[in-house]
């Protein structure tokens, strides 16, 4: 998909979870990619933070990290 | 009907409705001692003892009445001949329904009745099916004394015995004789063969709650009148839901079917293939033509009551648009060539494998049906988990109720409502929000009616006065006309009001639900950025208004809340599904009766495509594919490895597709390229697949661009269940062959061995079979047990073995109830200078989803196109008439259609229907979606509007491509 795209979805993601009541924010995040983003979904997003993450929130960014590589 | 195959479920017509009371009370009926709950009618008790009463006002869906006086009998002790009707039953009474007095006055009754009645029964429509007749015959009327004189019946005036006695004279003519009203496409009606029982008058206000009927004049004068003076049952307020025509006792309001092909030989109980109701139906037969679908009176989800399109909508399935035999095309500029079955299924097996050789396994995937059987459904994401080896399967439920899944399994830990539809006869507050019940769901609308008018309080929360808001008898008492997109923080700002006027029920809370969640919750919401005041600026509705629907809806008693896509199809959609669950958590009202938070679903089965595992994400039940325990269930049913990650969900398919990862579809039963947003680029995506496969009734607007089209079978041929919106699982039955020569689900066998598959089932109740075997919830269900009890809701195990009609009884099916945060985010489809304005779309009553069936119908004399409402400031600036064509514009694209002046919608708002092909009103909505589904923001679009000549250029290159597509070479000799 187009990245401003995969971006705009990964944002709103982040959106939701900053605004709980947790310290697990990104950890949220990351388990909702990981269980309903398709693999290549996963690895644009990921393709996408290895080359800098642009237009991510820094919530998005940080989840990167903990987004499962696919096999 | 005489002929049923169901043993359960008696249909004798007991004459007057149930008493609901605890207390019983026994008396004696010509000997016999009977005993019957207190308030029960002697003739409902006499009825429950085996003896009828004659009777003809009487009808045990309505309230007793006493007009006809057929129905009287003798009580000792009593003076006169009472109705039984009318009368209840009282200890020790002692009744004899048959005297000589009785049967003297019942004669004398028939005789009048009869004298002013056309005696062509052997030529009329009702022949058979006359409760008139049968009641003449029980009262042993064999004279008349009376001279024909002023009568109903005889056009001419000069007295007739029959109508076509009539027709025959001549003679000055009679100015009480009123022809035929055959202005309905449906049903007629024909005033010279009323009885004036009332019984119509009575079944539009109690049962449909529409008030369309009256009785007009008096005495002599008395008639039945749809309307106005004027007026005609179709221009009337008639909404064509055919309870007065099932009331009728005579042939005066007479189903037009039953007119040209003559009473059913036969019935079959089965269930409506339109909305989420699933009402139950009689399809009532002769040979393997249907004459007609009555409402079948034990329906639990319907009891006794239908609407015009399951009544009468159902000509699509025997349309001549139907495709009937398998096509195949090399590329989508080429015309259809007709095949074999065989060719066809081998054409699309090899293009399919082809694709996954060629662009790898995830290459490919399917799209199951909400329209579709439990069972059809079922084997189509099999296909894709066992045969394709990938996740990749959606449903339509993706863009109607994905969040209702997220919402309610993050809150309560299920996705499903937690009531039955016969709760809402126990509620004492209804809020009803982004939905239209009276247009989407209308039966479900007519028993919420019914409660209101009893006293129930209501409370709307919608862009635009609803019939829900205001119409005949009922009356919101609150309506919050918010601005779409504005669902987050009108739900937050209730709970605000709720929580900081502490109008929470804290033993619930804490018992059920996890306290210190909640103390955060309460911290989130008490802020004043929450408070009515402050989104007032957002939402545009009174804070005073809000508060005072907080107020209702916390202090009423037992409050139910009823929603539907226009909370789930937004940005934020999820989160207004969790808030919803949070009001009826903080105010306890989940897990009674009356109470509760019920999805209502769009389209038949759309509860049961997502039980049966057409998300991507999760196998049957709700389970995530991640989960190696649920894998291996299915892993060793199935015999194959299942991927552990998840598939493409639509919008991703389509994405994919532009990106040129995904190739292949197998599309069953529903039509993308109409139904989903930004109908660009839907189109975009599908061009690029080089196989999709479309499985349909029809060359619906997704076969523009696809290779094979498989026929599909209606819901009259073929077996299975659907699962209503109550998570009833309702039986679905064969009363005719599949016309195409296969019911669904054997297409679907037959694709899945045409790759090798080697599925062997011979009929849906192994299948039903084998979703038990796997899917802890289904674990008791079966084709025995449903036709034992008639319906079935889930979870139906061991531990539920009747099933479970009402959910979290005693706890939350997760455990505790989670009150999650849910801070509004305003959507980022926002009104500027080149778009102002704001589109939302809905439903119609006649018409239903992209009109597939129901444009085939004559339900079109309602709705022949999509119209624009706009608001009378709206439209003067603009310089719009009513009915002028209209531009409507927004970031995706333009269409064009007709406008219509309203005040039903708020100024700034627009709202259309999308149920027409030629208008596409999804060519404007945009590719935003909620954040954790993905379902589109189908409900707020910015667009502009601007009067215009005619078709948009898109429009014509559309209609220029679909016409291509369609053209059919004959298959080769």
């Amino acid at each position: 998909m187009k990245t401003e795209k995969m971006v705009y979805m990964a944002n709103q993601i982040a959106t939701f979870f900053s605004s709980q009541p947790t310290d697990e924010k990104a950890e949220g995040v990351a388990a909702h990619i990981n269980d309903f983003w398709e693999p290549r979904m996963r690895e644009q997003l990921l393709a996408h933070c290895e080359a800098g993450g642009e237009g991510l929130s820094d919530l998005a960014l940080d989840a990167c990290k903990l987004v499962k590589q696919p096999a | 009907m005489k002929d049923f195959i169901i043993p359960w479920g008696d249909d004798r017509d007991l004459g007057t409705p149930a008493s609901k009371s605890d207390k019983t009370v026994t008396l004696s009926i010509d000997g016999f001692d009977i005993t019957v709950p207190e308030g029960t009618s002697v003739m409902r008790a006499s009825a429950l003892a085996g003896i009828d009463i004659p009777k003809l006002c009487a009808s045990d869906n309505l309230e007793a009445f006493g007009s006809c006086r057929l129905c009287v009998v003798e009580i000792e002790g009593r003076r006169g001949t009472p109705a039984s009707c009318t009368t209840p039953v009282a200890e020790g009474m002692v009744v004899h329904t048959q005297s000589k007095k009785v049967a003297k006055i019942r004669k004398g009754v028939m005789e009048l009745y009869i004298s002013d009645h056309p005696l062509d029964c052997l030529t009329c429509a009702a022949n058979g099916d006359c409760e008139l007749q049968d009641q003449a015959g029980a009262v042993g009327l064999r004279d008349v004394r009376y001279t024909t004189g002023e009568n109903h019946y005889d056009p001419t005036g000069t007295g007739a015995l029959s109508m076509a006695d009539a027709k025959r004279r001549e003679g000055p003519g009679n100015h009480h004789y009123i022809p035929k009203d055959d202005s309905n496409p449906y049903f007629t009606y024909d005033p010279a063969k009323c009885i004036v029982c009332s019984r119509c008058v009575r079944a539009c206000e109690e049962v449909q709650g529409t008030f369309a009927l009256t009785i007009e004049g008096r005495g002599f004068e008395s008639r039945v009148s749809a309307g106005a003076v004027d007026d005609s049952f179709l221009t009337s307020d008639c909404v064509s839901c055919g309870a007065c025509v099932q009331a009728c006792p005579t042939a005066t309001l007479q189903e037009k079917s039953v007119i040209e092909m003559g009473t059913p030989t036969r019935s079959v109980i089965t269930t409506c293939a339109y909305c989420g109701v699933g009402c139950s139906f009689k399809a009532e037969m002769k040979g393997d033509q249907l004459v007609r679908m009555t409402p079948y009176k034990h329906g639990k989800a319907n009891r006794g009551h239908s609407c015009v399109k399951g009544r009468f909508a159902y000509g699509y399935a025997t349309h001549q648009d139907r495709i009937l035999s398998p096509m195949i095309r090399e590329s989508v500029d080429l015309p259809w060539q007709e095949v074999s079955w065989d060719e066809a299924l081998t054409f699309a097996a090899n293009r399919m494998r082809g694709l996954q050789e060629k662009y790898g396994k995830k290459s490919i995937g399917v799209i199951t049906s909400s329209r579709c059987t439990n069972e059809e459904t079922y084997l189509v994401q099999k296909l894709t988990r066992a045969v394709f080896g990938n996740n990749n399967t959606d449903t339509c439920a993706r863009v109607c109720h994905s969040p209702t899944g997220y919402g309610l399994g993050q809150t309560y830990g299920t996705s499903a409502g937690t009531q039955d539809f016969d709760s809402v006869e126990e509620t004492d507050c209804a809020l009803i929000i982004g939905a239209n019940p009276t247009d989407g769901h209308p039966v479900f609308a007519s028993r919420l009616k019914k409660r209101i008018r009893q006293g129930a309080k209501l409370i709307v929360i919608d862009p635009r006065r609803t019939d829900m808001v205001k119409s005949n008898h009922i009356e919101a008492d609150h309506h919050l006309p918010l601005r779409p997109g504005t669902n987050v923080a009108i739900v937050t700002a209730l709970a605000h009001v709720i929580v900081t006027e502490n109008l929470i029920d804290e033993a619930y809370i804490r018992t059920r639900c996890d306290w210190d969640e909640y103390l955060a919750y309460a911290d989130f919401v008490s802020d004043k950025r929450h408070s009515p005041e402050a989104v007032e600026m957002l939402t545009g509705v009174p804070a005073a208004d809000v508060r005072a629907a907080a107020r209702t809806y916390a202090t009423a008693g037992k409050s139910s809340i009823y929603y539907g896509l226009g909370v789930t199809e937004h940005s934020q959609g999820s989160t207004t599904v969790i808030g919803i669950a949070n009001l009826a958590m903080l105010t306890g009202n989940v897990g009674i009766n009356g109470a509760g938070v019920n999805p209502l679903r769009g389209q038949n089965n759309v509860q049961g495509s997502c039980d049966m595992g057409s998300f991507p994400h999760e196998l049957p039940g709700y389970r995530h594919v991640k989960n190696a325990d649920v894998r291996e269930v299915f892993e060793n049913a199935w015999g194959v490895p299942i991927d552990p990650e998840p598939g493409l969900r639509i919008p991703n398919m389509l994405d994919a597709a532009v990106d040129g990862t995904f190739k292949g579809l197998y599309c069953q039963g529903e039509d993308i390229l109409q139904s989903d947003p930004d109908t660009k680029h839907v189109a975009a995506g599908l061009a690029a697949m080089e196989c999709v496969i479309v499985h349909d009734l029809f060359l619906n607007e997704t076969a523009n661009y696809a290779h094979v089209f498989l026929p599909g079978s209606s819901f009259l041929e073929k077996d299975g269940t659907f699962t209503n919106a109550e998570r009833r699982i309702n039986r679905v039955r064969k009363v005719m062959a599949p016309m195409n020569g296969y019911a669904d689900w054997e297409v679907t066998q037959l694709l899945a061995n045409a790759m090798g598959a080697g599925w062997t089932y011979t009929h849906p109740s192994q299948i039903m079979d084998e979703i038990a075997a796997t899917t802890p919830s289904f674990a008791n269900v079966n084709y025995e047990l449903l036709e034992e009890r008639g319906s079935i809701q889930w979870p139906c195990n061991d531990d539920n073995p009747d099933g479970t009609p009402l959910m979290h009884v005693d706890g939350f099916v997760r455990g505790k109830g989670r009150l999650i945060v849910t801070e509004y985010v305003a959507t980022d489809e926002k009104t500027g200078p080149r778009f102002p304005l704001l589109l939302t779309t809905g439903r119609i009553l006649s018409q239903y989803n992209v009109g597939a069936q129901t444009r085939r119908t004559k339900n079109s004399v309602w709705h022949g196109e999509d119209l624009l409402e706009v608001h009378p400031h709206d439209a003067e600036v603009r310089g719009i008439n009513e009915g002028d064509f209209v531009k409507l514009a927004s970031r995706s694209g333009e269409t064009t259609l007709r406008a219509t002046i309203t005040d039903r919608v708020s100024p700034g708002v627009v709202y259309t229907t999308f149920h027409h092909p030629d208008t596409q009103a999804n060519v404007i909505t945009t590719d935003f979606s909620d954040w954790a589904t993905n379902c589109p923001e189908y409900k707020v679009t910015a667009v502009q509007v601007s009067p215009s000549n005619g078709p948009t250029d898109w429009q014509e290159d559309y209609n220029a491509q679909a016409a291509a597509s369609r053209r059919i070479l004959p298959a080769a000799e």
